[in-house]
């Protein structure tokens, strides 16, 4: 494909100085003198015919070796191993086929917060396949695969673009491309359709990787069976584990300015579990300039394991939930403009976190905390390390906010939310 | 019309039809607003075209900054910046560059150039420009409604312009899809004038094969134009119904933003199938008007007939029949069968074959002419370099391998800017530069001309050749920020710098072209009937700017073809098309 680049580049680039070359020779030399006529010429049958043979053979050139590597493209060969991306906006999530080969049926319909890919349930083929909600994907080095698109609300594009992959995913159809990587290492993945407000921050990453290792990954993700029957958290169990957190979160959850500790009840479960686990392993609350995370880093440290999350995260869901009090003063028009044109597409138009698109709820939670987390977002204080899949989005986004005044100005608006 | 000749023979005959009836304005509002006469709907049409362009013109500039200094300029949303791409891209190709050509000089140029006192339905010529004007409103209303402009992208593909994710996905769109509308029908009735008038109009003697080429670009182009817009005016009323009424013509069942939706069974990509369908003619709707305008352009100022003028109007006519089999060359990557890719491929490079002999032919005008170094033969010449370099571009993005790294990045913004941006608006120019002495009687001021020329013309390459690398880099279009992207090195951010403040110049350098019109309307240098002594009817009429019936008593009669330019034997170097053969003063030095 690179070769058919450069041979286009070069026949292309050649034509291109050469008639540029001729236009400028013939401008100067038949620029308008008094004692001189232009030539009577209306046609030249055999010069004309000679032109269009010439044109046709480069043209045809061109062409034929294109149609032939483009053959190539199309044609996936038999022994290519299959895996489905799942587009939705603005995140990139995947699906292999589990120990079956075969990946279960989906439709649209059976999709919600629990089933995100909209498996059949009854389907058995479905059971065993391996779900990667995060977006980051894992292949084998040197193995062709035959990637499944599919979209689940707009269009997007699979584009990656140092492996010369480009293939629109298209709601209502199973689009596909392949490719063999040769090269271990991590690849960007980009969204290259047009597909809203978030499309510049749909991002993902392709990690190429010997087979052994690919093979670990893969055996450490869950299937549709395990994830579906995923017991759900103890909130009495939680209930001692919560003792720690009260300290500074107090005892309703309701959180503590002072002690620099955000409300916690009636956030969302997923999103409190996910950063859980992310200053468990270091992913939030290692970066010295975050000074609070660091305090609590060690705290969800005393966290032994998943299950001891779940149950902390069902206690903290069973407590009341009133709106935090205002500390930050009413948003003027600035910040509401922002919020309705932007923030609202994912966090909801009042706030309330749309787990579909990963965005917690904003609505009568801390406002100090949001201050300080917008500003950290911003200074890539928090979203830029390496593991933290989700994060570099809102700092991306956070980025938008001009100054202190705007960040004050979006979450004084945020407070008018119920 | 009494009599329609299919013998060649009998088309010197045709227009012995009888004089029309023309409609004799009595107030200052009947001559020059509610007016019938072509040439004042002409004007009216290019002022509101170049004034909404003028606004798209700005959007870019957002746009760039935006681009060259991202986070600088905190008003420019993401949503914001997706309007303007959208707003830029709308209103460029529809409602300036389609207007502009058509209605702006296929309603000025046609009636003068075939020998025709007016266009043959006057009534509905006015109604065209009035409804047209109407579209604009609308369109310029969706900048104060709640949301705001669509930010779909031009071709506003669903689901996503009508899905709340997408900027404007409820005003916005809907004022888009039926000023689109508004302006399909407006533009329907102009465009049955122009085909009716060029056939059955001409004047005695004007056979079609002495049709100057302008008249044959801006004719193919409105027969194009006739026959791929009612594509867009369908799916635009889909879109609607869907978006309205709920139906399902493009929605598959979805699930947006966590939320199911009620459609269920529509496809995405068929209207992505009716929209280029529209859209490829669509490019040569703007080029083809282009590509005649500047072939006389090039013939009148290097005092040389066009080279191979039959040929070119071959040309003209192959190019617009193979542009209805190549629409799908813009999706390649779209998801549609991939095999359908050979096919397009290989008509999408079989249509550089006549294009690269209207190049051929301009270039072989200008090879032992005579060439006049004037304001309108610059920007001629600049379109042949500019139309090349888009026109070669195009053949990486033809050959489908090519396409696919190259697809929906940079290298296509730049592709398609060099292509139907920059070379037809420098053949608006120049063609300005060359009729302006003809609609006001004074020419237009040389030196700002010249300035305006070599700024447009070397800023247009220092914007598009250096975006043509970051294509090739990888850096994705449609993007309001690149950031965080490993492969992008950080010398692609500085030359987006540098674009952008190319951008600015070049659309500040503009201001001296509207001085000019404007200083040139009241103190320019009087120009006399034929100041480029050219060979076309317009340049022949008895007063300039020509009245009201262009041709005063009697209509001209044609004698020969458009291009008589130092003919030998004869004493001037230029031959008018409705002087007789015994007219021609023969010249005393016989060589």
């Amino acid at each position: 494909m690179d070769a058919m680049i450069s041979l286009t580049f070069w026949v292309t680039g050649f034509v291109f100085i050469a008639v540029n070359l001729f236009v400028a020779y013939a401008v100067f030399r038949f620029r308008h003198s008094k004692n001189r006529r232009a030539a009577y010429e209306p046609e030249n049958k055999k010069l004309e015919v000679l032109l269009i043979v010439i044109t046709s053979l480069g043209v045809a050139a061109m062409l034929a070796p294109g149609l032939f590597v483009y053959e190539k493209f199309v044609e996936v060969p038999k022994e290519a191993s299959v895996v489905e991306v799942l587009g939705k906006q603005w995140h990139w999530s995947y699906r292999f086929p589990g120990k079956d080969g075969k990946l279960g049926v989906v439709d649209v319909r059976h999709m919600n917060d629990k089933n995100p890919f909209g498996i059949d349930p009854a389907d058995p083929a479905g059971q065993d396949d391996i779900l990667i909600s995060s977006p980051e994907l894992h292949l084998p080095m040197g193995k062709p695969v035959k990637v499944l698109l599919r979209s689940t609300d707009v269009l997007h594009d699979f584009a990656v673009p140092q492996f010369r992959v480009k293939m629109d995913l298209v709601p209502g159809l199973v689009t596909y491309v392949w490719f063999t990587p040769t090269r271990t290492g991590k690849f960007d993945l980009l969204c290259n359709e047009l597909c809203g407000v978030g499309h510049f921050v749909m991002r993902g990453s392709v990690i190429v990787e010997e087979d052994a290792a690919y093979q670990a990954w893969l055996g450490s993700q869950h299937t549709f069976a395990q994830s579906s029957a995923r017991v759900p958290g103890d909130a009495v169990l939680g209930k001692a584990s919560y003792s720690v957190c009260a300290a500074c979160h107090g005892a309703q959850g309701e959180g503590n300015s002072a002690l620099n500790a955000p409300k916690l009840s009636g956030q969302a479960d997923w999103y409190m579990k996910r950063q859980l686990q992310y200053f468990k392993t270091g992913i939030r609350g290692t970066n010295d300039k975050d000074v609070f995370g660091k305090t609590m880093a060690p705290m969800a440290a005393t966290l032994n394991d998943e299950a001891a999350i779940d149950n902390v995260i069902a206690y903290i869901k069973t407590l009341p939930d009133s709106p935090a009090t205002s500390t930050v003063k009413q948003g003027s028009v600035n910040g509401q403009r922002t919020y309705v044109t932007t923030c609202a597409v994912c966090h909801g138009p009042a706030g309330q976190g749309v787990q579909a698109t990963n965005a917690p709820r904003l609505a009568g939670m801390s406002d100090w905390y949001m201050v300080t987390q917008m500003k950290n977002f911003k200074q890539r204080i928090r979203g830029a390390h390496q593991k933290d899949l989700y994060g570099p989005q809102m700092s991306s986004m956070a980025a938008i906010l001009a100054d202190d005044q705007a960040v004050n100005d979006l979450v004084g608006y945020i407070n008018t939310l119920k | 019309m009494e009599h329609v000749a299919h013998d060649a023979s009998d088309f010197s005959r045709l227009a012995e039809v009888g004089e029309m009836e023309l409609y004799h304005p009595k107030t200052f509002i009947g001559k020059y607003i509610w007016s019938q006469d072509a040439k004042v709907i002409a004007i009216q049409y290019s002022i509101t075209a170049i004034g909404v362009g003028l606004v798209a013109l700005v959007l870019s500039w957002l746009m760039r900054l935006q681009l060259g200094f991202p986070h600088v300029f905190s008003f420019i949303e993401p949503s914001n910046y997706l309007q303007f791409v959208t707003m830029h891209g709308m209103i460029m190709v529809v409602y300036l560059l389609t207007a502009l050509f058509l209605g702006g000089f296929g309603n000025y140029l046609i009636p003068l150039m075939v020998g025709a006192r007016d266009m043959v339905f006057p009534y509905v010529n006015m109604l065209s420009y009035w409804i047209y004007l109407f579209a604009v409103v609308l369109l310029m209303a969706s900048f104060f409604v709640p949301g705001g402009p669509t930010g779909a992208g031009w071709t506003i593909y669903p689901p996503q312009a009508i899905l709340k994710g997408t900027p404007g996905a409820t005003w916005g769109i809907i004022l888009m899809l039926v000023s689109l509308i508004f302006f399909i029908i407006g533009f329907t009735m102009g465009g049955l004038n122009y085909v009716v008038t060029v056939l059955q109009a001409r004047t005695r003697g004007m056979t079609l094969m002495r049709l100057p080429l302008t008249i044959w670009g801006i004719f193919t182009a409105t027969l194009l134009a006739l026959l791929a817009f009612p594509a867009l005016l369908v799916s635009c009323i889909m879109m609607l119904l869907d978006l309205l009424l709920g139906t399902s013509f493009f929605m598959p069942a979805i699930v947006s933003l966590g939320e199911q939706s009620a459609h269920s069974g529509g496809s995405p990509v068929l209207f992505q199938h009716l929209f280029w369908f529209f859209g490829h003619p669509e490019v040569y709707i703007v080029a083809l008007p282009a590509f005649g305008i500047v072939s006389d352009l090039l013939s009148v100022h290097a005092r040389k007939n066009i080279f191979g003028y039959r040929m070119m109007v071959w040309a003209i006519l192959i190019i617009g029949g193979l542009s209805f089999v190549v629409w799908a060359h813009h999706m390649y990557v779209s998801g549609m069968n991939p095999y359908f890719g050979f096919f397009f491929a290989t008509t999408t490079l079989i249509i550089a074959v006549p294009t690269a002999i209207k190049v051929y032919n301009w270039i072989l005008t200008l090879w032992h002419g005579n060439i006049h170094l004037t304001t309108p033969m610059l920007f001629a010449i600049g379109f042949i370099f500019t139309f090349l370099h888009g026109g070669l571009t195009g053949l990486f993005l033809g050959n489908v391998t090519v396409d696919l790294p190259l697809s929906d990045t940079m290298f296509v913004v730049a592709h398609f800017h060099m292509v139907m941006a920059i070379a037809p608006v420098m053949v608006v120019m120049g063609a300005i530069y060359h009729w302006y002495p003809k609609i006001t009687g004074r020419m237009l001021d040389n030196s700002l001309g010249k300035i305006h020329f070599w700024f447009t013309f070397l800023g247009s390459f220092a914007i598009y050749l250096p975006m043509h690398y970051l294509g090739f880099l990888g850096v994705p279009r449609r993007y309001y920020a690149v950031e965080n992207i490993d492969f992008i090195p950080q010398s692609a951010h500085s030359l987006n710098a540098a674009i952008t403040i190319a951008a600015l110049i070049v659309g500040a350098a503009q201001m001296f072209f509207l001085y000019n019109l404007v200083w040139s309307y009241f103190r320019g240098k009087p120009s006399g009937a034929n100041p480029w002594n050219a060979t076309t009817l317009e340049w022949q009429t008895a007063e300039t700017p020509p009245q009201h019936g262009n041709f005063g008593d009697e209509l001209p009669v044609v004698y020969r073809w458009a291009y008589d330019y130092s003919v030998p034997g004869a004493e001037q170097d230029f031959i008018p098309q409705n002087v007789a053969p015994r007219d021609v003063v023969p010249s005393n030095d016989k060589k």
